[in-house]
Formats: structure tokens, sequence, C-alpha cells
């Protein structure tokens, strides 16, 4: 190894790397830089987030009354079927990926990412995968409209738009399956020879396991869609039951992806609280090491659990007792997190600037979801839950505001980095109540609905559900508002603003705080130990890491 | 940065293939669906033309790693993201499979028996499909496209799976040779190992055209011949592909590329024949044999 070299001396020995390419095909089409790459998929997360949010809005309005109002039934599914797959695998999982790439190589003191230029065919299938998925909107017979989760034989009734579907998924899948790979071997190559896995941030930690995830359950997804596809254009019979096959086995297929999925779409969003709360409560994590084996705990019930979504179908009660205590297991790793939280924060001196409160809210509000889940996992009770709107309660309460808030939160913590500009605090405060409220007023009625037995996916209902509704769709319209005002305020801190120091944040600890504001096009481009006293982690468990520097030596 | 020393990583600059890899699946799946979609059958051309794209892209991505890699830009901590990347890759294949195994294994352990009257599927089998027994292999209920014989395991497959085994040990006897630089040896064994993967691929095309001619065993014959088709196609494809890069690492070799002690190309299509070779022992066992 060569000298020891500190990261400030690297950011100011940048002028030899930090030439961006000119023009607009070799900056961004043809980019392998971790930071150009993370910042296409967050322009093309918040893209996609703006075109589901304005299909939730169809939704919302034409569920504003009893009744049919504004949209044909037909185009009221595809808007619910596509609403879900945009957010997603549009919105979501892509936002993730973008904060992986610009994050995960500034905070294990990487150059970049391990495969730089399959990095930039990760991300660059997507734009084309939403091409043709968005397309079937435009096509006669419209665009896929059995549901996100597509169930057979509905799904095979779509008429034309089958294949469009079944293609753009498995386009969505390889790029997931190509990212995961980068990221496992980033984390697991890449690290600065002195930094230890039990150094690393929370934040990298759970995307090292949601890579595994990805990769273990993409391909599963790519199998159930390609079965779809042949049951509809080749006369196989895997969910035909007059061939001796069984739309149930493409439940099960879809929900042995479909759970880790979910997970897929909340551990990145664990870490991302768990740098936050630890910054603004001026503390480190409590309980580092049992976040990261809660983390893996999670990771693995989540292959075990997947037949709760299935319950109302017909299992052999083994079955449903079966998946109905696992399931309830996910909940204890699932406490000791929010214990932990909430343990950083005991007799923390904090202070509340707009990524604390996304995180404060993510904290209750994530909880919320996960004790619905709770009634849900148990599966007598479900029997009265299932596919109503209590499901989309739970769902929502874990997916808006868990991940999306933990995006959102992040976005505001790191964008002075990125930008280089303070965002303007007091419109975020704005944003974030303006938000918490409307999204409260939002979902909580959807579980009064779904108690009393509101079916999902279905454009009109009955007029008991009246008063409910209104109220859930004005908040829905007043949550889309707000967004953006998200939008707007990204903006104008990327178009400038007050000057951020490198630092950001008075008790932000790890290594992205180190390199200047906005973080050079190339980081670390040197291979050596970092400073470990920068790290959350880094003394702590530095005993583990000398042994790695001796094992290095060895070699 | 592009220099490689041992404390730089080698990052490549402007990379123009994996765009083009994106229009080449764009192009091949837009082309795909068109043909499904059309009424009559047509052409694929516009897939053809998507593959084309696709394969000229390989051939330029590669081509560009393989002159990095002549021109020992890698360190060996670029050669480890690359195993990293090959094995994961390959689990996700593995994963993949695993899908369709899994179909064939609830169809016979649950769905079939269900249909048949076993369990919980007494009413199921009483009103809708009375008289159906649910013995595999079977085409269900509905005997869709008619009565089939099914493939005799201890002919073709087993003369199949002696080849696959055969070439497994060719691939690693080329292997050692490559690390003893016996260069002549190494050719020698990985066209053996070529050889009889494309021996392989024909068998397995004469019992497709075995199956559809003389036993009347479709795709469309059930879940029977879903499943057997739908895994030994997606593995036949797999010793293709298999095949044609190790037609290609035989090229590289014969080429000068290589060195006995820095050989990653060749380890990993080596792990990846070793894993078309496992999926092959799954498949033998429980689509041909049980
Ligand atoms: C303690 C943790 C959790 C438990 C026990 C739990 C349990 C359940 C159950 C039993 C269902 C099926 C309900 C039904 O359809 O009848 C369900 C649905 C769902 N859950 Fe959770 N859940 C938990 C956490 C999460 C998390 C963290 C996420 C995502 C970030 C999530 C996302 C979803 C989604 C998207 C659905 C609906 C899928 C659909 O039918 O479209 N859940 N959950
Ligand atoms: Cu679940």
């Amino acid at each position: 190894m060569s000298q020891d070299i500190t990261h400030d001396e690297v950011a100011h020995d940048h002028h030899d790397h930090d030439h961006k390419p000119k023009g607009f095909v070799k900056r961004w089409l043809m980019t392998t830089n971790h930071k150009d790459i993370g910042t296409l998929y967050l322009v093309f997360a918040l893209a996609m987030f703006m075109v589901g949010g304005a299909m939730a809005m169809i939704i919302r309005l034409e569920l504003f009354q009893p009744g049919l109002q504004f949209v044909e039934p037909a185009f009221f599914n595809q808007m619910t079927t596509m609403h879900a797959l945009v957010m997603i695998f549009g919105a979501v999982m892509p936002a993730f990926v973008g904060l992986a790439n610009w994050m995960i190589p500034m905070m294990i003191g990487a150059p970049d990412m391990a495969l730089p230029r399959m990095n930039n065919w990760s991300f660059w299938i997507l734009p084309f995968a939403f091409t043709m998925l968005l397309a079937t909107l435009f096509m006669p017979g419209g665009a896929p409209a059995g549901g996100w989760t597509m169930y057979p034989p509905l799904v095979l009734q779509g008429g034309h738009n089958v294949g469009f579907l079944v293609f753009a998924v498995h386009m969505m899948g390889i790029s997931s399956i190509m990212g995961a790979i980068n990221v496992i071997a980033t984390i697991m190559n890449m690290r600065a020879p002195n930094l230890g896995y039990l150094n690393m941030p929370l934040f990298v930690w759970t995307w090292l396991i949601t890579a595994f995830l990805l990769i273990a359950v993409m391909p599963v997804l790519a199998g159930a869609v390609t079965m779809i596809l042949t049951d509809r254009y080749f006369d196989t019979s895997f969910f035909n039951a007059a061939g001796g096959g069984d739309p149930v086995l493409f439940q099960h297929i879809f929900w042995f992806f479909g759970h880790p999925e979910v997970y897929i779409m909340i551990l990145p969003a664990f870490g991302i609280i768990s740098e936050i709360i630890p910054t603004f409560a001026r503390k480190p994590l409590f309980g580092y090491v049992s976040m990261v084996y809660a983390t893996a705990a999670i990771a693995f019930l989540s292959f075990i659990v997947w037949a709760h979504h299935m319950f109302s179908v017909g299992m052999p009660l083994g079955g449903s007792l079966y998946f109905m205590y696992a399931t309830m297991m996910i909940a204890v790793p699932t406490g000791v997190k929010i214990f932990n939280w909430v343990g950083t924060m005991w007799r923390g001196s904090m202070t509340f600037e707009t990524p604390m409160l996304f995180s404060l809210a993510f904290v209750v509000l994530f909880t919320i979801g996960g004790f619905s889940g709770v009634m849900m996992a148990l599966a007598p009770v479900d029997l009265q839950y299932h596919d109503t709107y209590f499901i989309v309660a739970h769902f929502h309460y874990v997916l808006v505001t868990g991940a999306v808030y933990a995006i959102i939160a992040g976005a505001y913590y790191w964008l002075p980095k990125w930008s280089g500009h303070m965002y303007n605090e007091r419109l975020g405060k704005i944003h974030f109540w303006w938000s918490t409220i409307s999204v409260n007023v939002l979902f909580f009625p959807q579980h009064f609905l779904g108690l009393a037995g509101m079916p999902r996916r279905i454009p009109d209902y009955s007029t008991q559900f009246a008063e409910f509704n209104m109220m859930s769709s004005i908040g829905g319209f007043a949550f889309g508002l707000a967004q953006v005002l998200f939008v707007y305020i990204v903006w104008k801190t990327v178009r400038g603003g007050e000057k951020a120091t490198a630092q950001v944040w008075e008790g932000a600890k790890g290594l992205e705080w180190t390199v200047p504001s906005p973080a050079p096009h190339h980081t670390f481009s040197e291979f050596g130990p970092v400073d470990l006293s920068k790290l959350a982690n880094g003394e702590k468990f530095s005993i583990l890491s000398d042994i790695d520097e001796k094992d290095d030596k060895q070699k | 940065m592009s220099e490689a020393s041992n404390d730089q990583y080698y990052v490549p600059h402007l990379a123009k293939w994996p765009i083009v890899g994106s229009i080449g699946l764009f192009v091949t799946f837009m082309g795909a669906i068109q043909a499904l979609n059309s009424q009559t059958s047509i052409t694929p051309w516009l897939m053809f033309v998507g593959i084309g794209i696709i394969l000229w892209m390989m051939f330029g991505w590669f081509g560009d790693v393989i002159k990095e890699s002549e021109e020992k830009l890698y360190s060996t901590q670029v050669d480890t993201s690359f195993r990293m990347g090959m094995i994961w890759f390959i689990f996700s294949e593995v994963m993949f499979f695993a899908a369709f195994f899994g179909a064939l294994f609830y169809a016979r352990t649950f769905s079939v028996p269900w249909l048949g009257g076993e369990g919980i599927g007494l009413a199921t089998n009483e009103t809708l499909w009375s008289g159906y027994e649910g013995v595999w292999p079977t085409n269900g209920p509905a005997d869709l496209n008619g009565r089939f014989e099914i493939i005799d395991p201890y002919h073709l497959p087993l003369v199949n799976t002696l080849l696959l085994l055969a070439s497994s040990v060719t691939i690693t006897i080329a292997h050692h040779a490559l690390r003893a630089n016996n260069r002549k040896q190494t050719i020698i064994w990985l066209i053996a190992t070529v050889l009889l993967g494309a021996v392989f691929i024909f068998f397995q095309a004469e019992e497709y055209v075995l199956a559809y001619r003389d036993f009347n065993l479709k795709l469309s014959s059930g879940i029977y011949g879903s499943t057997f088709f739908m895994l030994t196609g997606f593995h036949g494809l797999h010793v293709t592909l298999g095949a044609i890069m190790i037609a290609i690492i035989t090229i590289r070799v014969i080429k000068g590329h290589f060195r006995p002690e820095s050989h990653f190309g060749f380890e990993a299509v080596a792990w990846y024949w070793h894993f078309v070779d496992v999926v092959w022992l799954g498949l033998f066992i429980f689509v041909y044999i049980l």
C-alpha cells in the first residue's frame, strides 16, 4: 500500500482527474462515474415518482365520490396496476440504487463502483424498460390492468399488453441484478484497506444485504413472468388447471419474490434512517451490531413467510399456521430496530432539521404500518382484511411513510453534499409538515374503510364509505401537491443557494463528510487506509480492522 | 486514472457499449412482442436485428475488456471484482432455474394430486374433474393435446448425462494444462469440450424431434409438457451459450491470450460450464428418472 493519504489531500489533489467529460452524450450516456450514474438514477426515480403520482391522483379523483365519475372502470384498473409497477420498479427501487451509487463508494473510501461499465448499463436499461411499459397506455386495449401482482388467469386476458409487461419486467430484472452484483462487489472488494466490515456505516450494511435479496429473487420473478408469457403465447399449462397446472402456483412463485421484494424496498430505508438519527441526536447509533444482525435476520425471514399473502387462497391448515407464526417472527428484529432508533435519541441533544423530521416521522409511521402488518399476519383475521383497503393502508404506511420518507430524508440529508448548496430549511419544514399531515389524512381513514369491508382495486363503492373516501382523496391531492414543492426545493438547491461546508451537519460522522461539497467528480482515486476516527464506528471496532490490515500486509 | 499500479483501481472512461446493449435489448424484445402479437405468423426480423445489436455489443464490450486485460491494466483487485461478478451472476441463474424446478415440484406434489381428489382437492375433483386420477406424468384432467409418451431416461438422456460429465472432466484437464503452460494440451482438451457440448445439443435436438414426431409430447401437453420443455429448453440454451463461450476461449488460447497464473476469462467460462452441468444432473434426476 502507498503512503497514508487523508481525504482532504485527495480532495485537493484532484486537478488531474476532476475534469468531467464534455457534452451531453459523453457526460451522461457513456458515463462510468458512480456519482453521475447515481444522479441519473435519482433523476429518473423522481420523474417516475411524478408519473406514478399522477396516476394516483386519477385513482383518488375517481374515488372521491361513490359512483363512476371520471374514468372508465377498465382505465381505473390500468391506473392501479401501472401506479404500483411504476412506483415500485421505477421510483423506489431506482432511488435506492441511486443513493447506493452516490454514497457507498464515498462511505467506504472506494474510487468508484467495482464494475463501472456495468453500472452504466444497469441504469440505461431502465428508461427503455419504462418506455416499453408506459407505451401500453397508448395502445388499443390499453395498459396491463390485472394488478401489479400479475395473477393469472386475469393477467392472461390482457390482450396485447402481456408481452410488453413481461419483457419490461425482464428488463427491470436484468437492471436490478446487475446493480446488485455491483453493490456486492463494491462493498466486499473495494473498501479502504483498513475499513473492516464492522466499521461500515449502516447504510452500506443494509444495502449489502438488500443486494443479496435482489440477486436471489429477481430471477424468480423473471421465471414467473416467463411462465405467464408461455402460458399466454405458447400453450403451456403452468397456471391452467385443465392441463394439470394451478393458478395458485403463480402466487407462490410471485410471493416468493414479492415478500423479499418489500424488504428490498425497506432495508436501505432502515440504513438511511440509521445514518440520519445519530447525526441529529449527536450520539452514536445505539446497538450498531444488533442492527446488523437484525437486518440479516429480517432478510433471512423474508424468504420463508411468502404465503401470508395467500391466506384466503386456500392452503392446508398446517401451511396457514406455519406462515402465520413465521410472519409474526419478523416483528421481532423489526422491533429491535425501532428500539435502537429510539435508544439513539434517548438523551441526545437533538435538533430538528428537515432530514431529522422525516426520519422521526418514519419511525412513528412505519411502526403503524408494521402493526397493521402483524394484524394481517393472523391467518383467521386476514380472511377479513384481505383485498380490502386495510391492506392498502398497511402497505402505504410502510412504503410511503416508510420507504419514500426515508428517500426524501436521505435526499435532504445528502443534497448539500451532492450539489454544494444548502436547501431552504424553511421550505423543507413546510414540505415536511404539509406532507406528514396530508399523508395521514390520505391513508389513515383507509384502515377504517378496509375494516368496514371496502374492497381494493374497485372504482366504485357503496355509499356508507363516502365520507372516509372523500377525506382520503383530499389528503391525496394535498400530498401530491406537497411533492411538487419537493421538486421545486430540489431544483432550487441544485441551481444555487447558500454554500455548504464539507461537514454540512454538525453531528455527522462518516467519510462522505470529509470530502468537499459538492463532492469532487472523483473521490479517493487512490486506494489507501482512511482515517477511521472519521467514521461513526471507526474506532469501536478498530481491533478487527487491525487484523484486516495485518492480513493485507501478509499478502 | 487509466494506468494501473497495484494501488490504482482501473476505472474505464466513456463506455459506449452499455447504451448499445440497452438499445439491443429493447429492439429484441419489441421484435419478439411484435411477432407474438401478430395474428399471422411473421418472421420476427426486428428481433433478429436486436439480437444482432446485442451480439455486436458483446463482441465490442468483451473485446475491450480483453484488450485492457492483455494490456495488463487490471490489478488483482479488479480481477476479484470480476470473479465476484461472475459468481453472483451464476447464482442468479441458479435462482432462475429454481423457479422452474419449483413449478415442477409444486405440480407433482400438490396441484396434480389435488386435481386427482387427494386431500383438499376432494370436492374439486368430484364436481369438476370426476374420474381424473392425477398421476404423473400427466397433461391434466382435460387431457390437453391428447395422449403422449415420455422419453426413456436410459437412452438419449443417459448418453447426454455421460457426455456432459465427460465435458466437465475435459475442461478441468484443459485448465490444468493451462496452468502448466501447456498450450497445445489446453487447446486439444478445450476443443474436446466444445465437441462434447455440441454432441449434447445435437442429441437434445434429436430428442425434441422424437418427442414431437413420435411421442406426441409437446409444449402444449399439459403441465408435463410445460415443465419438460421449459426446463430442458432453458438448459439447452445455456449449454449452447456455454459451448460458444468455450469456443471463444479456445480461440483466445490459440491467439496466445491468458497466462498460467492469470486467466480469469477461462475460469469464468469453466464455472459456467460446471453450473450447466449441475443443472443437468438435477434435470436428469427430477425430470427424466423420477
Ligand atoms: C412486521 C412487518 C410486516 C408484516 C407482519 C406484514 C404482513 C403483511 C401481510 C400479512 C400482508 C398480506 C395481507 C393480505 O393481502 O391479506 C401484507 C401485505 C403487504 N405488505 Fe406487509 N408486512 C410487514 C411489513 C411490510 C413492509 C416493511 C413492507 C414494505 C416496505 C410491506 C409491504 C406490503 C405490501 C406492498 C403488501 C401488499 C401486497 C399486495 O397485495 O399488493 N409490508 N403484509
Ligand atoms: Cu409479505
